[in-house]
């Protein structure tokens, strides 16, 4: 029943685990040491929003190649959950491997003829060799990490390596674990041909490359950016980006003197609070952040608008999961891009920006902060439940220790010294930005009311009009000028040739670059950027121009960044095909292919067209 | 119309120790209607600031929305104000507090900004006890929308359109107390005698200090009827003692016969004389102070002075250990790890 193909490197892996089982280490154990023979892999936790006894799955992709998306069809199933097992079986593909506890005999509906099936007696080995209850449920993960081994060719010093140093001063541990794998691998030597057609050979393709996950990058990102204060809610997925700011600051954010802490981390009593914390730390010159999903950011839609119009730095981290409303908190997506960008009642607009590996995550939210300050404004970082709480194989950090921080136009009691009459919403440079001063500064010049409410260049309220007005219109001078500060898209191109282009950004990257590959595997070529910002630089726009169909490729229901190019660039709205995900499941290679030919197909009718 | 105060002030104004007169710790001219209690509060503030030789640019003023936020305009010109949204000074307060340990936070708020919209962050920067000053202009009323009855409007009180509230109203002090506030304190807008010493207190307590101040609103709740007017507070006012704040190392006095007096020493060695003390009420005990409060709405009195004061009190900065460096004065150097500290954090994802 097998297929004879040999595949090296190129296959999927699902584990159906129940959560709360200690599977996930082990499953993670499995992903590392495939990293570490360097060859590309990408694991996704697909779990519920529970603690304890629900359904949970851990899919690994590995893909010599390097496409670092999910794929669709499933190589084999670690199938250890009785609860899922029916469904688990019904997503192999055909020709695929089941591998499953044995120690009871498969029910009839669990057969298909045509897949095949590794019986592994996973219970009656843990029972047979270990005494305690926790250890005969958590070696039986080991166990099939081990019979993994065997099947799939893992190196075997690579996860002793592995196990050596998560053990690290409890070495004791390890002789279990090492008698656990063993069981595998030589029920797997005595019992099945090994190893299957598709497997693994050490490549080192990885070099420098790391393997984690976005919210830790974001939480470092943080630490070096100089982020002094922190306040948020608990809220999936983004809870880790502060954890991970908390966990650094307390090895790098210690004063040597005194002990104490360079930080400040509150835990706030709900978003808004926390919000308002992150504002007025901003206004008193602190470096300030929170991070939230979808349900968070809508509530702190109001405070929002007043850092927008009172020009307060903020720095918000959206990661962002499947809504509306609570919708699935667990799954991802790419659904508060609307929101995010018009925040709050009036004519309000924020500054996003698209990070789509660890890599970026690090260094966007080092330059969330930088634009903060530079454009007094708040700037959110999009990024996602996909990119925050899965591990991503990406290049390594990297800080430029020349590099200063940019605190923007900031009057110290010198500067004020020197000016006849401070106004904060002056426009001096005639770039929107204004000055601002920071509380405590000098006794008798800076000293400002920050309101919410209409004011005019001296930030005194008014409500004559033409103050109003004025104030309104340097607003998107600002903004225009924010246009040339935020990051450039990135182009595949040197110039732009093709008559059909593709534009995407966040995590789609992976999958859309996988299914431009593909394309032009097939002989025609498609011109493409990713979007790392908004507002959109001239490039972008440029990018539609020169382009009589342009594919947008997005991971939500109402195709909300095609609606945003729509809106701020009058970019006709046939002019923007879109390609949409929004199962809650990252986006795939094959998904994109299937929806750009079937629209080519059904609607799309370009002339000599050499693309696609 | 529009007023234009006139800038002339006597030359002869005597000047505190740091060589200014009172009319530096004024601020912009108020657009309240007039009569109403909140200016006398703020006059209150620019006085009491004044007599302790306070630098305003070294004080910050928060507020939320409404008439009662609105004030901090009028007072206190010299120092940085934020006006933020409705209900939510407290958060804003407590991020400003967090960047700067250093400066006094001021906070202002009414009863509507504080019991309704803004009773969640009221209720967590008590339990949080921020270093900061909390005064409620508390009028029974939402004046800026022209008169409807807020939460701390006293079940039966008459509103001007002749309208009984039928809720229990939600007594501010009491719950503060009830939370673990360090500093509670209840005053009336009309009596600046003992108002000024107590936002002294209040200024020199190092955590956080609460006064609700009854402060009628004159053109929409000062009716017959009403149990926030000027007539029925003058009323039913039952001071706690008279005050006196003696700041740290001044000799004291005391006119009041023994038994009648007693000086709470604060903090950094200042003393609240309180003299004429009620009976049964210790300043330094919660439950005698929840006792009386509580024997006084039995017999529908407004207690007022200090009516509590704790003996120890760790502000958020020492509980959660921030350094004494105010963090908005740290610089890369002291906050950025570097690069070969990040390397060692890349080998740790190989």
């Amino acid at each position: 029943m097998s297929l004879n193909t040999t595949k090296i490197n190129d296959f999927v892996i699902r584990f159906a685990n129940v959560n709360g089982t200690g599977s996930a280490s082990a499953n993670f154990l499995f992903t590392k040491a495939i990293f570490r023979m360097g060859i590309p892999v990408t694991p996704k936790n697909i779990f519920p929003s529970n603690i304890q006894g629900l359904p949970t799955w851990y899919e690994v992709r590995v893909s010599e190649k390097g496409y670092l998306g999910r794929r669709e069809g499933i190589d084999l199933i670690v199938a250890v959950n009785p609860q899922s097992m029916l469904a688990d079986i019904k997503s192999l593909r055909s020709g695929g491997y089941l591998l499953y506890d044995s120690s009871k005999k498969l029910h009839s509906e669990y057969l298909r003829e045509d897949i095949n099936y590794i019986g592994i007696p996973l219970m009656e080995m843990c029972n047979e060799n270990y005494t305690d209850a926790r250890q005969r449920q958590l070696f039986k993960n080991i166990i099939y990490v081990g019979a993994l081994a065997a099947l799939l060719s893992i190196e075997f010093k690579e996860i002793e390596g592995l196990l050596a140093e998560q053990f690290k001063g409890k070495e004791k541990l390890i002789p279990a674990n090492i008698k656990a794998l063993n069981l595998g691998m030589d029920f797997v030597y005595k019992n099945f041909k090994y190893p299957l057609e598709f497997h693994l050979e050490r490549r080192d393709l990885l070099k420098e490359s790391i393997m984690i996950d976005g919210n830790s990058a974001c939480g470092l990102g943080a630490v070096y950016a100089g982020a002094t204060v922190a306040a948020w809610y608990p809220i999936t997925p983004s809870t880790s980006v502060v954890e991970a700011f908390n966990d650094y600051s307390k090895d790098l954010r210690i004063d040597k003197i005194s002990g104490k802490k360079n930080v400040a981390i509150v835990q706030a009593e709900d978003e808004l609070a926390a919000i308002g914390m992150v504002i007025g730390a901003n206004w008193n010159g602190a470096r300030a952040f929170t991070a939230t999903s979808g349900p968070g950011l809508s509530l702190m839609n109001e405070f929002l608008g007043l850092a927008y119009f009172a020009e307060v730095p903020t720095v918000l981290i959206d990661v962002q999961r499947t809504g509306p409303s609570t919708g699935m908190p667990t799954r991802t997506q790419q659904s508060d891009i609307l929101e995010a960008a018009y925040a709050s009642h009036g004519d309000t607009k924020h500054v996003l920006l698209f990070p789509s590996t660890p890599k970026e995550c690090f260094d966007m939210t080092i330059e969330c902060f930088d634009l903060a300050e530079q454009l007094q404004t708040p700037i959110i970082l999009m990024t996602d439940l996909d990119l925050g709480m899965n591990d991503h194989i990406s290049p390594p950090f990297v800080w430029d220790d020349k590099r200063e921080y940019n605190r923007g136009k900031v009057l110290d009691a010198e500067a004020l010294e020197n000016i006849e009459k401070f106004g904060r919403y002056l426009d001096v440079d005639k770039d929107g930005i204004p000055y601002r001063t920071i509380p405590g500064t000098h006794p008798t010049k800076g000293s400002f009311f920050t309101r919410g409410t209409s004011r005019d260049e001296y930030a005194i309220y008014t409500e004559d009009s033409d103050a109003y007005q004025r104030n309104m219109d340097r607003l998107i001078r600002k903004w225009n000028t924010a246009k040339d500060m935020v990051p450039e898209p990135q182009l595949y191109q040197k110039s732009n040739n093709c008559e059909v282009g593709i534009l995407f950004f966040g995590t789609s990257t992976y999958s859309a670059e996988e299914a431009m590959d593909q394309i032009n595997h097939n002989g025609v070529i498609v011109d493409a950027i990713r979007i790392k910002s908004f507002p959109f630089n001239n490039t972008v726009e440029q990018f539609i121009n020169e382009h009589q169909k342009v594919f947008v490729i997005e991971q939500n229901r109402d195709a909300q960044m095609k609606s945003l190019l729509m809106i701020e660039l009058q970019i006709d709205p046939n002019k923007l095909i879109s390609v949409l995900n929004y199962d809650g499941m990252p986006i795939t290679a094959e998904n994109i292919l299937k929806q750009v030919s079937n629209k080519i197909k059904s609607n799309l009718h370009i002339e000599k067209s050499k693309s696609i | 119309m529009s007023y234009i105060r006139p800038k002339f002030r006597h030359p002869e104004l005597p000047k505190n120790k740091l060589g200014y007169s009172v009319d530096f710790y004024e601020g912009a001219l108020s657009t309240l209607c007039a009569g109403c209690g909140h200016d006398s509060i703020s006059a209150g503030v620019i006085q009491a600031c004044y007599e302790m030789n306070i630098e305003p640019h070294r004080l910050a003023k928060l507020s939320g929305i409404g008439c009662s936020s609105k004030t901090p305009a009028y007072f206190l010109s010299n120092s940085h104000g934020f006006n933020s949204v409705h209900g939510r000074m407290p958060s804003v307060a407590t991020g400003a507090n967090l960047a700067n340990r250093d400066l006094i936070y001021f906070g202002v708020s009414g009863d509507g900004d504080t019991a309704s919209i803004g009773m969640g962050q009221f209720v967590h920067v008590i339990r949080r006890n921020l270093n900061m000053i909390y005064i409620v202009m508390n009028n029974g009323c939402y004046g800026l929308t022209k008169g409807q009855d807020s939460a701390t409007a006293d079940n039966g009180s008459k509103n001007k359109s002749g309208q009984v509230n039928p809720f229990e109203s939600i007594d501010l002090a009491s719950l503060a107390i009830e939370l673990g506030a360090g500093f509670v304190a209840q005053s009336f807008s009309g009596d600046k005698t003992q108002l000024i010493p107590l936002i002294k207190a209040a200024i020199k307590h190092p955590g956080f200090a609460f006064i609700n101040v009854i402060s009628p609103c004159v053109t929409f709740n000062n009716n017959v009827g009403s149990t926030k007017s000027y007539d029925y507070v003058r009323e039913h006012l039952d001071a706690t003692s008279t005050i006196d704040f003696v700041p740290e190392m001044k000799e004291i006095k005391t006119n009041y016969e023994e038994g009648s007096t007693k000086n709470v020493k604060m903090h950094d060695g200042s003393v609240l004389q309180l003299n004429k003390l009620a009976k049964d009420w210790d300043p330094m005990n919660r439950q005698s102070v929840a006792n009386a409060m509580m024997i006084a709405k039995s017999k529908g009195e407004i207690l007022t002075g200090l009516l509590y004061m704790s003996p120890n009190t760790v502000d958020l900065h020492n509980t959660i250990q921030t350094s004494e460096r105010a963090l908005n004065s740290l610089t890369k150097k002291d906050l950025c790890p570097g690069n070969e500290i990040l390397k060692t954090i890349n080998a740790e994802f190989r």
